[in-house]
């Protein structure tokens, strides 16, 4: 069946950059692939243009679907589209998979030219900036001077933060959701035990499994599993779960009893089966490192004083992950500036996951705001 | 003398009476202010603002409905609830922090005037006169006040906090706070003579010192 909400069927394209990337780590990559969707149609002044930054564990399939009984639409299928509050009718949108990614962007599990094997532990560590750098090279390639605007959750909305910092003349607004300005203790150590899962997986290698023909994935469902956790609420959790079992009895086995260990196990495997643990673990390096405020002795205002676009800062009042308190602190440093800044915190009950539900009031303040974009 | 625009002379509807607010509000605020409208509502108060007065600043509001609207209405909206204060904004960082009829729905009343006062230069307070003739009479008669400006029932009202003219005139006083200048309508109308009787909205310019 034809739905007109979607953006239909949509096909993954590749750039590839032969000039050398500097990297914040000081490693230098000398050429790179990075595989994007475009959605809608770039206007004559190419003023319409909207970027979609992706989390922890997303990619460029931001919207529609690859054939037509696909039942996986891209991951804001429900927020991209023809007459969606990101409405294609009006802007060009491009989701792209980040640089050390596993969806066909360069990264650990990419071939590296140099030695014709995967680059595996070679492969550098990649920050927010670096991105950033990497995504205005794909503007340049799609000859895109500035964005309407950029838009992104949780380690998205870090980058569509960033991208008003290292570019603030290429980015018109930013849609800031469900972020922080950078990651607070607890995080990093909810991010350090998935490593440590990964990292004493004995099929690890140091990185270098793909050799082996191994990959590490009890340690990779073992890191989603404790990411699954946090990305909820516990009322979310309870009201979805409660202590629902599977048969009714206790059986006094360490089998899944309880449907709540169904569900943990299930998306744990799902995606250890689907997703790079090389990747993983520099995803997480880079929400660990995002903070801009640290090169103004954590005076966020003074890092944020560069930035010229207009803001719409979103947060979820059960994420206590990326809790609305820092959100507020973005607010409060762009109010600092005298910045153009919206702010909504949102009632939901589904945690930090919130931000990727089909609310109708966070869609409807989403799609108020980019009506109004200029 | 106030600025009127001209359709609030056409009759003395709920909305011209509100412009006439807007319109008094307005004529304290200098062109290009940079102003915080706390409770702002669907922003149509700042709206205004920026079409005759060329304002910048935000709206502070707490629910949904009215972000939206603002957001809407192309309003630069903070959505949080002022009784947790203004601890979110630097002291002295806005020309004018405008509390328009939200005062009487208040729990932190006390505090929120010298918060207003610590954020802006200047504060401008509007409530509803709990002391208007009207509410009297009805007083008197045994009920609880119900008028335009009033227009709950006892058991539906926001408003937490209600006070008369002279209330917080005394307030003010209490608080050192100046009052700069006062302005109280009726129905559109200037009220000159015996306000807290004849007043049905109470409009304060304030800030610290002379």
């Amino acid at each position: 069946m034809q739905d007109s909400s979607s953006v239909g069927i949509v096909a993954p394209q590749t750039a590839h950059f032969s000039e050398p990337l500097a990297l914040k780590s000081g490693a230098v990559l000398p050429a790179y692939d990075l595989v994007y969707e475009t959605y809608g149609t770039l206007n004559v002044d190419k003023s319409n243009a909207v970027l979609v930054c992706h989390a922890l564990s997303g990619n460029h399939h931001v919207a529609g679907k690859y054939h037509e009984n696909d039942k996986n639409p891209g991951w804001w299928d429900n927020m991209i589209g023809p007459g969606k509050p990101l409405d294609t009718n009006k802007y060009f949108v491009i989701g792209l998979n980040n640089l050390g990614g596993c969806h066909g962007s360069t990264g650990p599990s990419s071939i590296n030219p140099a030695t014709g094997k995967p680059w595996g532990s070679a492969f550098p560590l990649v920050t927010v900036d670096d991105w950033v750098k990497t995504q205005a090279r794909l503007a340049d390639h799609l000859g895109i001077a500035a964005f309407a605007a950029i838009v992104g959750g949780s380690l998205g909305g870090m980058q569509a933060l960033q991208w008003t910092l290292t570019f603030p003349d290429r980015v018109k607004n930013a849609l800031v959701i469900a972020a922080a300005p950078s990651l607070t203790a607890q995080n990093i150590a909810f991010n350090e035990v998935a490593r440590q899962a990964i990292i004493t997986d004995p099929d690890f290698y140091d990185g270098d499994y793909y050799a082996q023909e191994v990959v590490p994935w009890r340690g990779l469902r073992i890191a989603r599993m404790l990411g699954h956790i946090t990305y909820l609420s516990d009322d979310a959790m309870g009201a979805k779960f409660g202590r629902k079992m599977r048969s009714g009895d206790i059986k006094y086995s360490f089998d899944v009893e309880f449907e709540m260990e169904s569900y943990l196990r299930y998306q744990g495997d799902k995606f250890a089966e689907s997703f790079d643990a090389n990747t993983y673990l520099r995803m997480t390096r880079a929400l660990d490192y995002f903070d801009p405020a640290g090169d103004y002795d954590g005076n966020l205002s003074a890092a944020l004083a560069k930035a010229k676009a207009d803001f719409l800062i979103v947060s979820f009042t059960s994420d206590w992950r990326f809790s609305p308190a820092r959100s507020r602190e973005i607010v409060k440093a762009l109010l600092d500036n005298e910045r153009n800044v919206t702010y909504a915190e949102l009632t939901a009950a589904h945690g930090h996951d919130a931000f990727l539900m089909p609310d109708q009031h966070y869609h409807d303040i989403v799609r108020a705001y980019l009506e109004n974009a200029e | 003398m106030i600025h009127v625009p001209p359709q609030a002379h056409d009759h003395f509807s709920q909305a011209a009476a509100e412009r006439r607010d807007f319109a008094a509000i307005a004529q304290w605020i200098a062109p290009g202010a940079k102003v915080l409208d706390l409770g702002c509502g669907d922003g149509s108060l700042l709206g205004y603002l920026r079409d005759t007065r060329n304002v910048s600043g935000y709206g502070v509001e707490k629910d949904d409905v009215n972000v939206l609207a603002c957001v809407k209405n192309g309003i630069n909206v903070i959505q949080m609830n002022l009784e947790e204060g203004l601890a979110g904004f630097e002291a002295q960082s806005f020309d004018v922090v405008i509390l328009s009829q939200t005062l009487q729905a208040m729990y932190n009343t006390e505090r929120i005037v010298q918060e207003m006062l610590r954020v802006g230069k200047e504060a401008i307070v509007t409530f509803p006169n709990f002391g208007f003739w009207k509410h009297r009479l009805q007083l008197i008669g045994g009920n609880m006040p119900v008028s335009d400006n009033l227009p709950y029932q006892w058991y539906d009202t926001p408003n937490v906090h209600l006070c008369t003219i002279s209330d917080f005139d005394n307030y003010c006083h209490q608080h050192h706070i100046t009052v700069r200048e006062r302005l109280v309508i009726t129905e559109g109308k200037t009220i000159h003579l015996f306000p807290n009787i004849l007043g049905s909205l109470a409009m304060y310019r304030c800030g610290l010192g002379g």
